[in-house]
């Protein structure tokens, strides 16, 4: 299978008045096309700023990038920012978790969707327009027509971000970048977006990348899932298989920290004591061994490597549940 | 689903918080005005947790805020330990106000950016004059260790400098500062990770044992209040659907939209059935509310009969009320 986006060996780190901060730290990625693909792990694991740098996002001055991201047989890393935006809209494209400060509150819906409509694809204003409809209906917003004319504020959170995709799928991307699309919304709205996205892949030959926190989110939803930890991949399988048997304590542990509607009443909630390590100063080892169940020695002197076992399935760990290789 | 009725209060000598018949209206464009909690009736025994679930808009917050008179609600009662609050004079409101605390939803914008740690936990220790300047500060230290975090560390800290947990553990100490007896949480970790949620669920429920406390536990979210309620209440657009003990609402959710609440919790296995979106679309506007049950318009269920009548609350087994013509 060919990679529609290819990550090597990516570093990001950032300038900041208390040191260093390694946000990300050597991290291989490979999105098939055609695939949707999950990225998991808590807020500080680098999964966004893993999402931001493979868009050749985060050039600031303050911001250090080694590695290497092709995307559709291009190096991102070394274009300049404005090639790099080329292939914004038709190549990649990304919705955000808040839908609300994603849009412009002064510019009416058909607007924002149509801008992208007339600048990537030149279509006419009333082209675009049209255009824009057609897209809003196929999010399933009742009522495009009327739509076009309204601003953000009159719209519901799951509205919003139904608008956000149609504004990220008008000029036919062949990624789409979803970070934590759904965690400002309700459980109820949550489902519809996530079948919403599902659908809309299957219709568009899409490629996605699913960002969360919520392994519960991307069973479902994906077909590869990246645990993420520390700036760290820990563990990444095809998601049945990281289901049906999981090798880092890491994932085990996220796994069980999800509410259940099965749990017991009135009983204490499985979880994960602690917190992600400083970043400004990584100690040496598995990062996640001060909060790991089942820490040996070993665990705090070196940080085990990445290895992958016959059937696609990588993990990080010394003492991997149920065996290593 | 959708209605009214007081079939669910209990007559029992323990009842901490008595909430009758309560109406909280709003103004809207063109004159019109908003019931966000339409006619809401419930009880509450010392040491229970009731959990109120419901979508965005569904008014779960407002009522919140309405016991707590924040602002007094349009009609009705609230009872609070014997004292009816919506009558009571501002002044000696006030002063019932240490007894019931609440928690919000956003941790790092409910605490002030301009304060240090031991500040913020100390001001409502302050503003009542509870011991001088050397308890006060013991009293945060106690507090700080209480929720897990160490007062040394944190004290002269800013709240910026703290993850969204951390400062979810610091408003929790700040609630507890008075020894309230009833503490409303609102949405409190809807902000936060998985992992963290079930660190500030299991801590809630160590305060309620440690300080005695009764808790209101507000989310959207059905699988979050499974393990810390005693008993759960569904709302619709201002109104009771369900309203029931954990283990027979779930086992048996007797009304068609507690049954989809259920049915949209995403499950961590690849192998179940995807939640085909059990529901569609989303509440239609308060200020012009379906005639009868609200929920008809969604709802599978629905006849001619939930149109024209609002279901009243009954019971369909003990201890578990629906208000729905065609229950489950």
């Amino acid at each position: 299978m060919t990679s529609l986006l290819s990550i090597r060996d990516l570093h990001v780190s950032f300038d900041t008045p208390r040191g260093l901060l390694q946000a990300v730290r050597g991290v291989d990625l490979d999105i098939p096309a055609g695939t949707s693909v999950g990225i998991v792990g808590e807020s500080g694991s680098g999964k966004t700023v893993l999402s931001r740098a493979a868009m050749g996002l985060l050039q600031g001055k303050n911001v250090q990038r080694t590695g290497t991201v092709v995307f559709d047989g291009k190096e991102l890393t070394s274009l300049p920012p404005d090639e790099v935006r080329n292939e914004f809209g038709t190549g990649m494209a990304m919705i955000f978790q808040d839908p609300m400060t994603a849009l412009n509150p002064v510019r009416r819906i058909g607007s924002q969707i149509s801008e992208g409509l007339r600048v990537r694809l030149g279509l006419s204003r009333a082209d675009a327009m049209k255009r824009s409809a057609e897209l809003l209906a196929l999010v399933r917003i009742p009522d495009p027509q009327g739509m076009l004319r309204k601003f953000p504020n009159q719209l519901s959170g799951g509205m919003r971000q139904r608008v956000m995709i149609a504004i990220a799928i008008a000029c036919n991307p062949k990624l789409l970048f979803a970070d934590e699309p759904t965690t400002a919304l309700d459980v109820t709205v949550q489902a519809q977006i996530l079948e919403l996205l599902s659908e809309l892949r299957a219709e568009l030959g899409m490629s996605m990348v699913l960002v969360t926190h919520d392994l519960g989110v991307v069973a479902n939803h994906t077909d590869i899932v990246t645990v993420m930890y520390a700036g760290l991949v820990v563990e990444q399988a095809p998601t049945r298989r990281l289901f049906a048997n999981m090798k880092m304590p890491y994932t085990e542990a996220l796994m069980k920290s999800i509410p259940r509607l099965d749990q017991p009443s009135g009983g204490r909630m499985p979880m994960i004591a602690g917190r992600l390590p400083d970043p400004t100063a990584p100690e040496p080892g598995c990062p996640f061994a001060p909060r790991c169940p089942y820490v040996v020695d070993k665990c705090r002197s070196s940080v085990p490597p990445l290895v992958t076992d016959g059937d696609g399935h990588s993990y990080r760990c010394w003492l991997p549940l149920g065996g290593g290789i | 689903m959708a209605g009214s009725g007081k079939a669910h209060l209990r007559s029992d000598n323990d009842v901490i918080l008595s909430v009758e018949d309560i109406t909280v209206e709003f103004k809207a464009a063109g004159g019109k005005s908003v019931k966000a909690v339409s006619g809401i009736s419930l009880d509450l025994i010392r040491g229970e947790t009731l959990a109120i679930v419901g979508e965005s808009g569904c008014g779960k917050s407002t009522l919140g805020k309405a016991i707590l008179q924040l602002p007094r609600p349009t009609s009705g009662s609230v009872k609070f330990d014997d004292r009816e609050l919506t009558t009571l004079p501002a002044e000696e409101l006030r002063n019932v106000r240490p007894a019931i605390q609440m928690i919000f939803q956003d941790p790092v914008s409910s605490l002030d950016p301009r304060l240090t740690i031991a500040k913020v936990v100390e001001e409502p220790l302050a503003i009542w004059n509870r011991g001088d300047a050397a308890e006060r500060s013991r009293k945060v230290d106690e507090l700080l260790n209480s929720v897990g975090l160490e007062p040394e560390i944190v004290r002269d800290r800013r709240s910026y400098e703290f993850s969204g947990g951390q400062c979810q553990r610091i408003s929790i100490a700040r609630a507890l500062a008075l020894e309230p007896l009833l503490l409303v949480c609102d949405e409190p970790v809807s902000a936060l990770d998985v992992s963290v949620q079930a660190q500030i669920l299991n801590l809630l429920q160590d305060m309620k044992e440690r300080y005695g406390l009764t808790l209101i536990f507000i989310s959207h979210d059905l699988a979050v209040v499974k393990a810390v309620s005693t008993r759960i209440m569904v709302m619709y657009l201002g109104k009771i659907c369900e309203i029931s003990g954990p283990d027979d609402l779930y086992a048996r959710p007797a009304h068609h939209y507690t049954h989809a609440l259920v049915g949209s919790v995403p499950l961590p296995d690849p192998n179940a059935p995807r939640n085909k979106a059990t529901i569609q679309g989303e509440p239609p506007s308060p200020v012009d509310p379906p005639s009868g049950c609200r929920f008809r318009t969604r709802c599978p269920a629905a006849t001619d009969k939930c149109a024209a009548e609002e279901p009243q609350l009954t019971e369909v087994s003990l201890g578990h009320y629906v208000a729905c013509h065609h229950p489950r």
